[in-house]
């Protein structure tokens, strides 16, 4: 085989290596993290965060603006802080509330931004002070269970 | 030392501390190979030689494979899935298996029989037939002149080897999911697309086969350049090349896997 055809294959080689290289980025993947200088920083308390993972998506309306991005546990008060990184394109009022949703009945967990009236605007680092928790679905069912048995309880009672 | 109970440890111990020779040896070996690679690597001429050898020559069967193994992937895939009325999530399961585990590993298992066998072959075979001597005869190093480029052609080759594999068996899912099964191709991409991380998912997927090049490539040139100089050393030389490389390649796969993915 002659030189220059071993180049001219070698060389073909590599850029079809490169070219799948650059499908599997561009079409299957996707960078889900934002650059770090195009978003802001908030943070929200929540009582309790039910399955929330960090990465988690931030919506509002059902489109994504952010990603979680650490959770901690608030250790005075006992509640669980979360940082979201939002994405700079979209800011929201001050009063926004934020809930932690599940998409569909099994599906992964996610924070819900409803915007509020006021006419300032979240910063970077600022707290949203309006959270509701996860809805834990053990909780609702022993609940229903207790208010049921005491339903049937006082039934009893009053005979 | 002749007492029963002494010369069953002995048989017990022989092959572990010959094991760790090997290792040794091996890890010398590379030493010099690297320590030589500047000066081969000047001459890219070699290296462009190997690599049409060990990656050109490799393209066919990593096509056609990684075709069949994302169509079975699909297949496979989605009997399960629509069980669960999840059937439109199959991209993501045929793009996050072939790119995170069987891009890099099948496409490192051929590569190791395809190409890795035949280095091995070539450098036992240049051993037992004085060639290697008659170049230091010459003083001409052989560790530079035949063995370093073969081992940059195995590490150049393999991660392109890898992402070919992967890019072709999404290929393969794609025409079973949506031409064959008839599912949505709109949603087939945007769910992959959505699923799949950049950072997470494709770059773990390159760096793992990066680490599986040079594990092949190694034991590939180390075993041939170990070799008996008899066509039964080399044959034999050959076969461990393959049986080795499986087995490194697969134990390499739970240790970067167990980092990469658990984080420990």
């Amino acid at each position: 085989m002659k030189r220059t055809m071993i180049d001219f294959w070698v060389g073909l080689f590599i850029a079809l290596g490169i070219v799948a290289l650059l499908f599997l980025a561009l079409k299957v993947s996707s960078q889900s993290s934002l650059p770090a200088s195009s978003t802001y920083t908030v943070t929200a308390n929540f009582e309790n965060i039910g399955g929330l993972k960090v990465r988690a998506p931030v919506k509002s309306a059902g489109v994504v603006v952010g990603r979680v991005a650490a959770i901690t546990l608030d250790p005075q008060r006992y509640v669980a802080s979360v940082t979201m990184k939002l994405d700079d394109r979209y800011h929201f009022s001050r009063d926004t509330s934020a809930e932690i949703l599940t998409a569909g009945l099994l599906g992964e967990q996610y924070v819900g931004l409803e915007p509020g009236a006021d006419e300032k605007m979240l910063m970077n680092g600022d707290r949203i002070t309006i959270t509701s928790s996860a809805i834990v679905l053990e909780q609702l069912i022993s609940r229903f269970l207790f208010s049921k048995a005491d339903e049937g309880g006082n039934a009893h009672t009053e005979k | 030392m002749t007492n029963p109970l002494s010369r069953a440890l002995q048989s017990l111990g022989a092959p572990v501390t010959n094991a760790l020779i090997k290792l040794g040896f091996a890890c010398r070996f590379l030493v010099s190979v690297l320590k030589v690679s500047p000066f081969a690597l000047c001459r890219f001429s070699l290296t462009m030689r190997e690599i049409w050898f060990a990656g050109v020559l490799s393209v066919l069967i990593i096509v056609v494979s990684g075709l069949f193994v994302g169509m079975v992937l699909a297949l496979q895939g989605y009997e399960t899935l629509v069980r669960f009325g999840a059937s439109s999530s199959l991209g993501v399961l045929v793009a996050l298996s072939l790119v995170r585990e069987l891009g890099p590993v099948i496409g490192a298992l051929l590569f190791a029989s395809r190409a890795g066998s035949a280095i091995t072959a070539e450098i036992g075979l240049m051993k037992a037939t004085e060639q290697l001597s008659a170049m230091e005869m010459m003083a001409v190093n052989p560790v530079a002149r035949v063995v370093a480029p073969k081992f940059w052609g195995g590490v150049i080759s393999m991660p392109l080897l890898a992402a070919l594999f992967s890019a072709m068996g999404i290929f393969g899912g794609y025409l079973v999911g949506v031409q064959l099964l008839g599912l949505d191709a709109g949603s087939f991409w945007s769910q992959m697309q959505s699923a799949v991380d950049f950072r997470l998912d494709v770059v773990n997927g390159v760096i793992k086969s990066v680490c599986f090049g040079f594990a092949v490539s190694l034991i590939a040139v180390f075993e041939g350049y170990d070799a008996p100089p008899t066509a039964e050393g080399v044959s034999g030389a050959t076969t461990r090349t393959v049986v080795t490389s499986a087995l490194v390649i697969l134990g390499l796969d739970v240790l970067l896997t167990a980092f990469m993915f658990r984080g420990i």
